[in-house]
């Protein structure tokens, strides 16, 4: 069920601004790619392109080609909501519905999706995507309980369940780790790696060590300076971008030389 | 430049306190003034200093605790008055209170109830119509309109609560109930096999109508309450929704009516009070009755509490007036009941609420 992606040429803009210039880049299906660089480099509104979910903002547009197993994205007659289902999204953020309970969050995709579910089903979706997600033993005996109710970590893991409920072919990740603990942020790691046997993953990372232990290839971003669309500079396997990159400004990044 | 440095450094320098070190230009000169005294220089300074801005909070402390105390203090005071005033009805023999000529009941609570039955039927009827338009039109204002629209909308809609009572009450009696004549003629005749709709009697005088108009009276308040909560849904949530594939129909449904949810029902209950008490428009259109009866269409039925004082007082005196102000006290109980039992509707889920 996981799938490549490959971008070609793609600009993003917002309105008349120039957001992001130029990416080419080759997703692999069954992988994790890490996007780094600086804050406004851009590496977001791409990541949220992938899903189109940089449509939100009025005006965003793109042109280039993001296409999915060979299946443009931005293709006449695609429905950005068919989209979404397709590819999953995990937030900086969790956010877990409120109003919803632990069972009833995971299984809100599947709801869209498929109007009825037979309860024994949905029991056992429920059960699959949060050990899946490495929750069920924390909340199994609980499942009727506010998802708000959990620790940051664990909600966060329950929206990753949320999201591999519908089984998508590609998971977004926007900074999952940055409003964690470590323990958290370890605990989310773990799951990725276990994740990527079955789904493709990209993951935008501040922490560099992250990208470092969790990420197969990893693309640098980065900026020329305020108001200038943000640019792919690099991308590789990661082992190669932390040791021997091929652009002095990559080098400078990972270094913490940046400037 | 904290208060610690200040602490330490000031002991060591009392006659140069004002270096710029001692803190905002106005401080130093304060803690030269009480270094002399060689109480701990540093710490009168420091303490003077937390003491002003201490007496401020607490000063802030007792106006909000006292606006906080008058609304109870006018709360016991109307309901005291209520009971004062009421109290000869009251404990009067249903052969004095026979004696006032529009009596006709065998006691007190005989007669408050249809009253009752009527408010609560006209406000309830009107909630029933105003709650899915206003919901509708909050959500149309804040998820669907184009921006342009959204501003004037919500403006006018503003406009129609600045709208006089007596105002609704001549559109309601002179252009309202002859536009829906033909509507209840038609609803009596293919629905008159239910008891509600049976035996219309022209001009449109009835309850419907009032409630009707009731409806457009309390719509601006629900729908601006439920517009602003619906605007505050977190975007957190929204985004959540859109990135499972939720098309905006279904983002409303689970994000945005979710998290309304406790605000509308705290704008129906608002609009819900508005209804309970309104007084003018009611009594200009409805033909008054006092029977428990569900017949909506039919004039002479129901009379509300408020428009029964509203109609009954100018002539009043004595014992009538005591007795309209009983039917009052029971308006009063039945808004305090109606607004506990809102309170109690939203706290019941409040873990859900998203309020956390």
């Amino acid at each position: 069920m996981s799938k490549r992606i490959d971008v070609k040429d793609l600009d993003v803009y917002y309105g008349d601004f120039k957001a992001v210039e130029g990416v080419n880049m080759e997703i692999e299906a069954r992988s994790i790619t890490a996007l780094i660089g600086p804050s406004g480099c851009g590496k977001s509104t791409f990541l949220r392109t992938l899903n189109r979910m940089h449509e939100v903002i009025p005006g965003a547009r793109v042109e280039g080609q993001a296409l999915l197993d060979g299946e443009d994205l931005y293709g006449p007659g695609v429905d950005p909501v068919a989209v979404r289902r397709h590819i999953g999204m995990v937030f900086q953020r969790p956010n877990p519905f409120p109003t919803m309970s632990i069972a009833e969050n995971v299984l809100a995709g599947v709801r869209l999706n498929s109007k009825k579910i037979a309860k024994s089903d949905a029991e056992a979706l429920v059960e699959e995507s949060l050990r899946g997600a490495n929750l069920w033993n924390e909340v199994k005996d609980r499942l009727d309980r506010p998802g708000s109710s959990l620790s940051g970590g664990q909600q966060q893991r329950l929206c990753i369940a949320r999201a591999i409920a519908v089984k998508p072919d590609v998971l977004l990740m926007d900074e999952p780790c940055s409003a964690l603990d470590p323990i958290s942020t370890l605990a989310i790691e773990d799951l990725m790696h276990e994740l990527k046997s079955d789904y493709t993953i990209v993951i935008v990372t501040h922490n560099m060590q992250q990208a470092a232990r969790v990420s197969d290839k990893t693309a640098f971003f980065n900026i020329a300076g305020t108001g200038k669309p943000g640019k792919l500079i690099e991308i590789d396997d990661t082992s190669t971008m932390f040791s021997s990159p091929r652009m002095q400004a990559t080098e400078d990044y990972i270094s913490g030389r940046f400037g | 430049m904290d208060v610690g440095t200040e602490q330490y450094a000031a002991p060591a320098s009392t006659q140069q306190a004002e270096t710029p070190a001692a803190g905002t230009p106005a401080q130093p000169q304060r803690s030269a003034a009480e270094a002399p005294r060689g109480e701990g220089s540093s710490f009168v300074s420091a303490g003077g200093r937390k003491a002003g801005s201490a007496l401020g909070a607490r000063w802030f402390e007792y106006l909000s605790t006292a606006a906080g105390l008058t609304i109870l203090v006018i709360l016991a005071a109307v309901a005291g008055f209520l009971i004062y005033k009421a109290w000869p009805a009251i404990v009067a023999s249903p052969e004095e209170l026979n004696k006032i000529s529009w009596f006709k009941a065998d006691n007190l609570l005989d007669y408050v109830a249809p009253l009752i039955f009527g408010t609560l039927l006209a406000s309830l009827l009107a909630l029933l119509v105003a709650v899915p338009l206003s919901v509708g039109i909050a959500l149309f204002i804040s998820h669907y309109s184009p921006r342009k629209l959204a501003g004037p909308l919500g403006y006018v809609i503003d406009l129609l609560a600045a709208i006089p009572s007596v105002v609704y009450g001549l559109w309601g009696a002179l252009w309202l109930a002859p536009v829906l004549d033909p509507v209840f003629k038609w609803m009596t005749s293919a629905l008159g096999f239910i008891p509600l709709f049976e035996g219309y009697q022209a001009p449109a005088k009835n309850i419907l109508t009032a409630s009707l108009v009731l409806a457009v009276m309390i719509l601006p308040i629900i729908t601006a309450v439920a517009r602003e909560v619906f605007l505050q849904t977190p975007r957190l949530h929204e985004e959540a929704a859109l990135a499972l594939g939720a098309t905006r129909w279904e983002l409303v449904r689970m994000a945005v009516i979710p998290f309304g949810r406790s605000g509308v029902v705290s704008a129906s209950m608002l609009g819900l009070g508005r209804a309970l008490g309104e007084t003018m428009a009611v009594l200009m259109i409805l033909s008054p009755g006092t029977l428990f009866s569900f017949f909506l269409l039919k004039p002479g039925q129901h009379q509300t509490i408020a428009a029964n004082i509203a109609a009954k007082f100018p002539e009043a005196s004595g014992l009538s007036v005591s007795t309209l102000i009983a039917t009052g006290l029971a308006l009063f109980v039945i808004t305090l009941a109606v607004n506990m039992l809102a309170r109690w509707i939203i706290a019941r889920r409040s873990e859900f609420s998203g309020a956390n």
